[in-house]
């Protein structure tokens, strides 16, 4: 049990190592001078002179030993002093909470459709006996789950923004523009988690406390909600940590796709820029993300399933 | 769910389908897949061009074919290292446990401490465009789950009896290796190997879609897409077509490996 949580800490600590390692290496790595690209980063290629690039190279610590420039990165790193942008002059902190807004809007949104297309349709699969239903529901999971998210993105815009001309097909003004990127990530999570749902409702109806609730006289649709739903949904908890790593996955990819102001796209447009602080920030935020995010699997497993715990300390 | 023996061999004749095509397309067709017409831009099929050129002229048949190629011998390089470097860490750790399989498993927990598209992403970071990074990235995310298995494989399977008779008979560790372990690992190698293929099939063309993974003109299926997409509107064909093979490729993955419907 406490093991978990070492796990998790010591994994927190590397994805701050990490994301403060790449941009002491990348300022050393790369080709150029970088105080140069910072002084024009800020005050315009016009502005730049030797002299300004001296005075930030002194300000930023640059003319110091390596070891004493990586301690210093570090320990701006723990003060979460991320540093400016190195493309639009702002904070880092700043333009990761406003993008982080639309990210995590996006992620949730995605999770919640996926979860109210996949829920009934892998119950409905389970329990009626139309197998024509079941057979195209598979067959149309599998094909689905073959299919990379830009390119379902791409499908998308052809369908609602080409052929019907109703959804926007890219940037991000109004709630319009949130339909497409959302109905990309959840059709994909719904894929996967339909068949888990129907999976695992096949397991529940087999067992022996729902043939009992069927027998004492419940009707089916009684005994599905009453004794059904809740059980099925605890193989789908196990699964969450899964399905993170595909939104945040996605969610690079398909805000990228779209236009949307999201962090995926600001890590994407950061890498192509070089901009190396906004890369550091949007890779630590990411990261801590998504250890968090397994923390709350493991915290949510255990309290549904008291039985991991036993095996846990045994 | 269709049956397992079916969906192999239906998985495999697509792969089968597509390297033929990728193969014979080029040795009939004598074009460049860089090689520019501007004259005959958008020209629709023809004989000459069987499925058309693009907006630079260039034969879509040939930079397809191309592009299947570049994705199954990266994919295929990316998996098999991850295969090797797996399955005998894992076997390894499994065998000395102790300090070893400690160490092994840390290493795995700093891996897995971001999702497998952000490390590649960091490793982009130092230079877009590479195929080093791609393949470094890729493979260090996909060794982990042939790690990960072959080591609670053979760690269930060194305490067999038949296994540990064998040991006390005096039989070397090589033998027992080739002899009773590893032949109960293939399976399972198969399984995660048609998945690890398609992770990364998934990945490279992702990575080129968004302008960081493999960079024009190489002709690369992510890349190909995103290059037509301001003609999305008059040639959806063209964006179309390369999503497709995409889609075959990973299709006929997922149906080769024997796993159960998800995961």
């Amino acid at each position: 049990m406490t093991n978990i949580f070492y796990k998790r800490l010591f994994q927190v600590i590397i994805v701050a190592l990490i994301s403060s390692s790449i941009g002491f290496l990348m300022m050393h790595l790369l080709p150029g001078d970088i105080a140069m690209r910072i002084a024009a980063g800020r005050y315009g290629p016009d502005g730049l002179s030797a002299e300004i690039a001296q005075s930030v190279r002194v300000e930023l610590g640059l003319n110091r030993p390596l070891y004493e420039q990586y301690f210093l990165s570090i320990f701006n790193f723990l003060k979460l002093d991320l540093g400016y942008s190195l493309v639009s002059g702002q904070s880092v902190i700043e333009e990761l909470r406003v993008q982080l807004g639309y990210s995590l809007l996006l992620a949730l949104s995605s999770f919640i459709v996926s979860l109210f297309i996949a829920i009934p349709l892998g119950i409905y699969t389970a329990t009626t006996k139309n197998r024509f239903v079941n057979t195209i529901m598979m067959y149309l999971s599998i094909i689905i789950r073959a299919i990379p998210p830009f390119v379902l993105a791409l499908i998308l815009i052809l369908i609602f923004s080409i052929w019907f001309n109703i959804l926007p097909p890219a940037g991000f003004e109004n709630w319009k523009y949130f339909v497409l990127p959302t109905l990309t990530l959840s059709l994909g999570l719904a894929a996967v988690s339909n068949r888990l749902i129907n999976d695992s409702m096949n397991d529940v109806q087999n067992s022996s406390y729902f043939k009992y609730g069927r027998y004492k006289g419940l009707s089916q649709n009684i005994t599905i909600r009453r004794h059904g739903i809740k059980n099925t949904l605890i193989p789908l908890v196990s699964f969450l940590a899964l399905q993170s790593v595909y939104l945040i996955e996605g969610v690079v990819v398909v805000e990228t796709i779209f236009a949307f102001p999201g962090i995926g796209h600001a890590l994407v447009h950061a890498i192509v820029a070089r901009d190396i602080p906004m890369i550091q920030g949007t890779i630590l935020i990411m990261g801590l993300i998504f250890v968090f995010i397994n923390v709350f699997v493991d915290i949510l497993a255990l309290y549904l399933d008291p039985r991991l715990k036993e095996k846990k300390d045994a | 769910m269709p049956k397992n023996k079916n969906s192999f061999y239906i998985g495999l004749s697509i792969l089968i389908f597509l390297t033929l095509f990728s193969i014979i397309s080029r040795l009939i067709f004598d074009y460049q897949s860089d090689q520019q017409d501007l004259m005959n831009t958008f020209s629709t099929p023809s004989f000459e061009h069987l499925l058309g050129t693009d907006q630079y002229g260039r034969d879509v048949l040939i930079r397809i074919s191309q592009a299947t190629q570049l994705s199954f011998v990266l994919s295929l390089g990316i998996t098999l290292t991850a295969l090797i470097f797996g399955v005998t860490l894992g076997i390894l750790a499994a065998y000395k446990g102790g300090t070893t399989d400690k160490f092994l498993g840390v290493i795995c927990d700093i891996l897995l401490a971001l999702p497998g598209l952000l490390l590649v992403l960091v490793f982009l970071a130092f230079s877009p465009g590479d195929f080093l990074p791609l393949y470094l990235g890729l493979s260090l995310t996909l060794w982990i789950e042939f790690f990960k298995v072959s080591r609670a494989k053979t760690k269930s399977l060194l305490v067999e009896p038949y296994v540990e008779s064998c040991k006390s008979l005096g039989f070397g560790f090589f033998y027992i290796l080739k002899k009773l372990i590893i032949p109960k690992l293939l399976p399972m190698i198969f399984t995660i190997s048609t998945f690890a293929m398609s992770t990364a099939i998934i990945a490279i063309s992702s990575l080129s879609a968004i302008s960081v993974g493999i960079q024009p003109p190489t002709a690369e299926l992510g890349s190909m897409i995103v290059e037509v997409l301001p003609y999305y509107e008059e040639e959806p064909m063209l964006v179309l077509l390369p999503s497709f093979v995409i889609f075959l490729i990973v299709l006929a993955l997922q149906l080769m490996s024997k796993r159960r419907d998800y995961a």
